[in-house]
């Protein structure tokens, strides 16, 4: 009997220990561990940090040269003093991987499309191994090796490169199952060694998502719809608002490169009103299109200081953990202050004792595609100049958890990958074969940029850092303590004939093929101008008079505003600085809103649809959480947009890109017989009148749920948030009452907005303030996960500067004092 | 006495074992404990569960109060239990106390029981 007995309870200890050491499945996701996980030696307890929690620490590691101490201020930004420059780097990597681990880690996995390993072929609604296919098939692995070589063929980036890694790798070796972050646990898995490709992966991350972008397929559809005139009229070169970045008639340098347009080219290229064709596929992944940012710097004739102000701040998606990581690093060479990326060494956006630097995004076309004809379906070989060429192979293995791997097999050839074929269906689905010509595929070393930027001492420095420079190409912002200001939209960028890249081209043989690369004295840098201010704010870079192509999505509103708001102010003061940074004023509004009064036939609307009309136009156009003016006017244009173009479009199921605002208001406000208005699949015909009208009482349907529900005003509607990388709400901050959008200086729209917001006056002290959303710990259990977003969406900043060793040894709010020491 | 001895044996051994071993190697001793302080079944098991249900509970209960209930508010809604960080620490206390406690009762049927004279 007793055997019995002790046979069923070793039996159920067994079981007990077994069914709380596995993931069990509830509801389609998996939970962790739960054994492991409520254990308080190993799991997330141990992951509850105390508040007040001391970080000192000594560490020691035969790869440093010398000593590094680090100090942690009040809000954890650590100031890293190091007698050697590459020390440095190391101590980056390993303060990166510390309160960073697992977001670089993730990021690195996500670039590499490797998130299948990781979260299991689909999980939460999320089918991660399409992501990833769509990664592989993009190149992100191959352009991240070519990068690593350009890299490590440079001695200097090779040296920091592997400090940096060497760092991550002296933290991530010093782990315990206990001390790994949360996620791992949730997940159920372990970090690997950092690697140079991780970097370099991190850095084509970026490329991705500021120079990934295209939308050739979309076009290509419609050029098969509409006439060369209607196309014109819904994708134009440029817009009437523009004012670009080098103001117009400003010389541009000439060069003897002349283009050949290819021969067949209007007959075969630019044909539009084609055949038609069969259902759509979803495109998995796009960087999104508001991936851009503001920066401008005045000079000191125009401040009150009578030094240069410098203002920068980056539109991504907002996250957590936050993208960026704040540090001041400090050797015999230089001191810097600014953001950094954990994955990345370096500081990237931010100020040393002469200067400040930062970027907007080019928004430059840097990614076409070819078709290409196979022999056959081994794809072995390809029809290029007149002969059958030989294509190369890249077998991309994705492994999946809990499943079989999958591989992709890609044919490589003059133009890059061939990332869709007869496996890999393209979004217009006819099976065919398009290689990717994509710039970021080509061997490039960003790093020495970066690294250079923190080191310049002038001007002359600045041209040195950038020159270099290929992708993703930016606006870098320049200023010095001398007075000098500039700004260059600085990348290679192809020499494009008009409309080249814009839609899929023959890859039959070169005719097609990026000719050259425009000569670096035409990315004309802007240098004290006269005006008294350099901005950027990704409008176009020139007017449409440059001699090359700007293929690409430039959005003119920012842009405008700004230079129209520094143009009248002088005298400037910081706190100026921090209102138009954080200015919600919408200016889309102020322009679309007398063409849409003209058209308005508020004769025509009920009696609550006049109500919401009324509260349109009592609207100061500011987009301040309160107002419910923003929520009427934003639904009232979508509304527009749909109600003008959906009768069009919906002429091919196809994807179709949707015109972009300024197209549409222009269109409406130059042309009162403007073509689209009509709704082609009605008899009668249509005015703008008709269209606005109704447009706004289709709106009017949306918007009195959202009145009904009280989530009109726009804070509530446009329900702004911070996401955690894995979507979790509980590690989110959600229905954050937000204003400001897309058409502000203030460009938060829902899960996308200001990642950084930076001003720098250079006066001899330099007075800085900065701030993001997030916090400097990426460990949710931690009070410094997210202390600084209640600042950030107050539009407050918090003072930062460079300071000195002897003077932060006597802080008293130090959060802990981290010695590196050679061991 | 022996039931005092049991449990503080147990949360000894139950708080070292996992720092060098895996989370639930404290089974493992929670089970060896029962056989050494040999006791009647109810007793095993009480004391047993008992040592792990207080050392989980109070070293989670440290963590959690340390971290001003942060983190635990967080994976309670996770993990579906609303958001009361309580329930939580509960459960986990409960998990540690139940698998030891099965564990020595499992010892103590590896023995006769033999009252002492």
């Amino acid at each position: 009997m007793r055997w019995l007995l002790l046979i069923v309870c070793a039996a159920i200890t067994t079981g007990l220990i077994i069914v709380l050491d596995t993931r069990l499945t509830v509801a389609g996701a998996k939970t962790p561990r739960l054994g492991y996980f409520l254990s308080p030696q190993k799991g997330f307890w141990h992951n509850a940090e105390a508040d007040d929690k001391n970080f000192d620490a000594d560490i020691k590691n035969a790869y440093l040269k010398g000593k590094v101490n680090v100090y942690l201020d009040e809000r954890l930004v650590p100031h890293v003093y190091a007698e050697q420059e590459n020390d440095a780097y190391f101590v980056q990597g390993y303060l990166h991987a510390k309160f960073r681990l697992w977001q670089m880690e993730f990021q690195a996995y996500a670039a590499g499309g490797r998130l299948s390993e990781i979260m299991g072929a689909k999980s939460n609604g999320s089918d991660f191994l399409a992501i990833d296919k769509f990664f592989r098939r993009l190149g992100m692995v191959y352009a991240a090796e070519q990068s690593l070589r350009a890299i490590e063929a440079d001695e200097t980036s090779k040296a920091q490169a592997d400090a940096y890694t060497a760092g991550v790798n002296a933290y991530i070796s010093s782990l315990s199952e206990e001390d790994y972050p949360l996620e791992y646990k949730l997940l159920d898995y372990k970090p690997e060694p950092w690697t140079n490709l991780k970097t370099a992966l991190f850095m084509k991350y970026m490329a991705y998502d500021l120079a990934g972008g295209e939308d050739d397929f979309e076009m290509t559809n419609a050029k098969s719809i509409f006439t060369k005139e209607q196309f014109e009229k819904l994708y134009p070169y440029g817009q009437d608002i523009l004012d670009p970045i080098i103001p117009k008639g400003t010389a541009i340098a000439k060069s003897g490169l002349v283009l050949k347009k290819p021969s067949k080219a209007d007959s075969l290229y630019l044909n539009f009103f084609k055949k038609k064709d069969t259902a759509a596929i979803k495109n998995p992944v796009k960087p999104d299109k508001d991936n851009g940012s503001n920066n401008w710097a005045v000079s000191g004739s125009k401040t009150k200081s009578g030094r240069p102000i410098l203002c920068n701040d980056p539109h991504l998606g907002l996250n957590f953990p936050s993208i960026w990581y704040e540090m001041q690093i400090s050797t015999p060479e230089y001191n810097a202050y600014g953001v950094s990326f954990p994955g990345a060494p370096s500081i990237i956006i931010g100020f040393n004792d002469s200067c400040a630097f930062g970027f907007t995004n080019a928004e430059r076309d840097v990614r076409d595609y070819y078709e290409i004809k196979f022999k056959d379906s081994t794809m072995k070989e390809y029809w290029f100049d007149s002969t059958w060429q030989p294509t190369t192979f890249r077998d991309e293995i994705i492994k999946i958890k809990d499943a079989p791997s999958d591989t992709e097999h890609i044919a490589m050839t003059v133009f890059g990958p061939v990332m869709y074929d007869q496996h890999y269906d393209n979004k217009l689905k006819n099976g065919k074969a398009y290689a990717c010509r994509w710039k970021a595929h080509d061997s490039s070393n960003e790093l020495r940029t970066f690294n250079q930027l923190d080191k310049a001492k002038n001007y002359h420095d600045y041209e040195n850092a950038i020159s270099t420079y290929q992708c993703p190409g930016q606006n870098m912002l320049f200023a010095a303590k001398n007075g000098d200001i500039a700004i260059r939209q600085q990348g290679q960028f192809p020499a494009k004939w008009k409309r080249q890249g814009d839609f899929i081209m023959p890859g039959e043989d070169s005719a097609y093929m990026w000719q050259a690369t425009i000569p670096d004295s035409m990315n004309t840098t802007m240098l004290n101008p006269a005006r008294g201010f350099v901005s950027s704010a990704n409008q176009m870079p020139y007017d449409t008079s440059y001699p090359y192509y700007l293929g690409g999505s430039y959005p003119p509103y920012r842009g405008f505003f700004i230079n129209w708001r520094l143009s009248n102010m002088q005298n400037i003061t910081i706190e100026e600085m921090q209102q138009l940074q954080t200015s919600n004023y919408n200016i889309l509004a102020k322009l679309a809103k007398p063409v849409l009064e003209k058209y308005m036939d508020v004769k025509r609307l009920s009696t609550y649809e006049k109500n919401l009309y009324d509260k349109f136009e009592s609207w100061d156009l500011k987009n301040d959480a309160a107002e419910e003016g923003p929520s009427v006017f934003a639904v009232w244009i979508d509304s527009l947009s749909d109600a003008m173009y959906a009768d069009e479009f919906s002429q091919t199921s196809l994807p179709l890109m949707e015109p972009v605002t300024s197209t549409l208001i222009e269109g409406i406000a130059k042309d009162s017989l403007y073509e689209f208005a009509d709704n082609i699949n009605t008899p009668q015909k249509e005015t703008i009148s008709d269209v606005v009208t109704l447009a706004f009482k289709n709106a009017a349907k949306t918007l009195n749920s959202a009145n009904l529900l009280q989530k009109l005003a726009w804070g509530k509607f446009k329900d702004s948030g911070i996401r955690h990388l894995l979507r979790l709400p509980q590690l989110s901050r959600l229905h954050l009452n937000a204003g400001g959008g897309t058409f502000s200086v203030n460009a938060y729209k829902q899960f996308h907005g200001p990642s950084w917001r930076m001003i720098v006056q250079l006066t001899d002290e330099t007075e800085a303030y900065g701030v993001y959303p997030g916090g400097q710990s990426g460990n949710p259990g931690s009070k410094y996960y997210d202390n600084f977003v209640d600042t950030w969406l107050a539009g407050k900043y918090y003072k930062i500067a460079i300071v000195g060793e002897a003077a932060i040894k006597k802080q008293t709010s130090l959060k802990g004092t981290m010695s590196f020491s050679k061991g | 006495m022996k039931f005092i001895s049991a449990i503080i044996l147990t949360a000894l051994l139950g708080y070292a074992a996992p720092l060098f071993f895996t989370w639930w190697s404290f089974a493992i001793t929670s089970f060896i404990v029962a056989i050494v302080v040999h006791q009647k079944a109810g007793q095993a098991f009480t004391a047993g569960f008992a040592a792990m249900f207080f050392l989980w509970g109070i070293q989670a209960l440290i963590y959690d109060t340390a971290n001003h209930h942060r983190l635990s508010e967080k994976i309670a809604s996770i993990l579906k239990l609303g958001d009361s960080s309580f329930v939580l620490l509960l459960i986990t206390a409960f998990i540690g106390g139940l698998i030891s406690g099965m564990a020595a009762l499992t010892g103590s049927f590896t023995r006769k029981y033999k009252a002492l004279a």
